[in-house]
């Protein structure tokens, strides 16, 4: 056993590891083991920006995303589009979004859908901040980027019905064809909303 | 043990990081739960009102077992640009997962609930919705008697519903009573206004009739709420039909 660890602290670090999303009890151990052989160069600077993380990082008032400044980066960046909003379910879907390069407005994170399964209702969501930052008066589109989910899409229209009337925009993503999608493989859901959504060319 | 039947999906969770944990209402064997292994890569397969053929695995009957499901029609997908029929669907799949006990098949609730699905396609699936409700409470027992009129035993002009006896009550014998009596929309007893439809107005009364006694005899005995997802169904309902002027 190394100094200072007793097998209770392991247990509780592989614990805690198994936690973690994409790790179970037997690849937290090796995790565990990792970290404890390369302590100084791998294990004592991760804890101290797990700390650091912990302490500095917050969700942005504005928009809901995660930063170490409140607004956020996104939100104080005057090169961006102030006059578009996406809205996004989770801060996992803005970072898609910000992966791909291709939208260059602002964001606003909802933190969920509607669920009756889980009993998410609309007070448990950022709605009430969106319709506010829709009245604004910079707003001129709101791009609806939510899931093509039964919950997702109800959640779409529930926000569309709370910002009628306010003369922005609102519009979604297309559902359809994947790029790199065979119709061969594809079902028939999707199938319908893309000959749904065709244009011409 | 195993076996394959027709399905309809109420729900599907995450359930780790890949499975789900999937509610399905089958022909032959109700309400029925069950794991699909890597099922979070499929999440198209598993939105509610999706039918499929699943086929069920475990070693024994009360475990909750393994789904492997095939996709026979995507009913969600048509529904998701159309707000107030994807309301109805997300509505009816949580009054079904929530009124419908666990693995006591119920084949007459799961062919209303087909037809249900079917009649999305069409212009009067409002009134089908709640036929559907009705339906599933006389599924569970508790079916409402339209027949003829609780006090004269008469047929004629019936209009109203008891709320203490789910009977139907004739106009004149009930109009002194109106106010503490449910209204019976034409529709549900061969008297529709238009075709097969009755029209917004009786719709909104049928979802009350119907919501009343689902509360009253099913969810209210079992400590649960009315679920949200109908609520919502409802209120936007009642907002469109505000709006359209749907009568």
């Amino acid at each position: 056993m190394t100094s200072g660890m007793t097998p209770g602290a392991i247990d509780r670090l592989i614990g805690l590891l198994a936690r973690l999303p994409g790790l179970g009890p037997r690849s937290a151990r090796r995790a565990a083991l990792h970290l404890l052989k390369k302590r100084d160069g791998l294990m004592l600077p991760l804890a101290e920006t797990l700390a650091e993380a912990a302490r500095q990082i917050k969700p942005c008032a504005t928009c809901g995303n995660l930063d170490v400044a409140d607004p956020c980066g996104i939100c104080t960046d005057e090169r961006r589009d102030r006059s578009v909003l996406c809205v996004v379910e989770d801060v996992a879907d803005l970072w898609a979004l910000e992966r791909a390069a291709v939208f260059r407005g602002r964001y606003h994170v909802l933190g969920g859908t509607l669920s009756a399964l889980d009993g998410v209702g609309p007070d448990d969501l950022n709605i009430a901040a969106l319709v506010a930052r829709a009245r604004g008066g910079e707003v001129r589109e709101i791009i609806l980027a939510l899931n093509a989910t039964v919950d997702g899409q109800t959640t779409a229209h529930y926000v569309t019905d709370r910002l009628a009337g306010s003369g922005i925009a609102v519009s979604r993503l297309a559902h359809g064809v994947p790029v790199g999608g065979e119709l061969d493989y594809l079902d028939d859901g999707t199938l319908a909303a893309a000959l749904k959504a065709r244009r011409s060319v | 043990m195993d076996w394959t039947d027709r399905g309809i999906v109420l729900s599907a969770r995450s359930h780790g990081e890949a499975a789900l944990l999937v509610v399905l209402l089958t022909e032959q064997h109700g309400r029925h739960a069950g794991l699909v292994r890597g099922g979070q890569g499929h999440k198209a397969l598993y939105q509610p009102g999706n039918r499929v053929t699943a086929t069920w695995r475990a070693r024994l009957a009360e475990h909750l077992g393994n789904y492997s499901c095939e996709l026979q029609e995507s009913v969600a997908a048509p529904l998701l640009d159309d707000p107030l029929r994807l309301a109805a669907l997300s509505s009816a799949c949580a009054v079904a997962e929530a009124a419908l006990p666990e693995r006591e098949p119920h084949a007459d609730i799961y062919a209303g609930m087909e037809a249900l699905l079917a009649a999305f396609a069409g212009p009067f699936w409002a009134e089908a919705y709640v036929r559907w409700e009705i339906g599933v409470l006389a599924g569970l027992g508790f079916g409402l008697d339209l027949a003829s009129c609780a006090a004269t035993g008469s047929n004629d002009q019936l209009a109203y519903v008891s709320p203490r006896s789910g009977r139907a009550v004739s106009l004149a014998a009930g109009d002194a009573y109106r106010d503490r009596l449910l209204r019976l929309p034409g529709f549900l007893i061969g008297r529709a206004r238009n075709d097969a439809g009755g029209g917004a107005e009786e719709v909104l009364q049928g979802l009350t009739l119907a919501g009343y006694f689902l509360e009253r005899h099913v969810l209210g005995p079992q400590g649960q709420l009315m679920p949200a997802a109908r609520t919502r169904f409802v209120d936007r309902f009642e907002r469109s039909a505000t709006i359209s002027g749907r009568n």
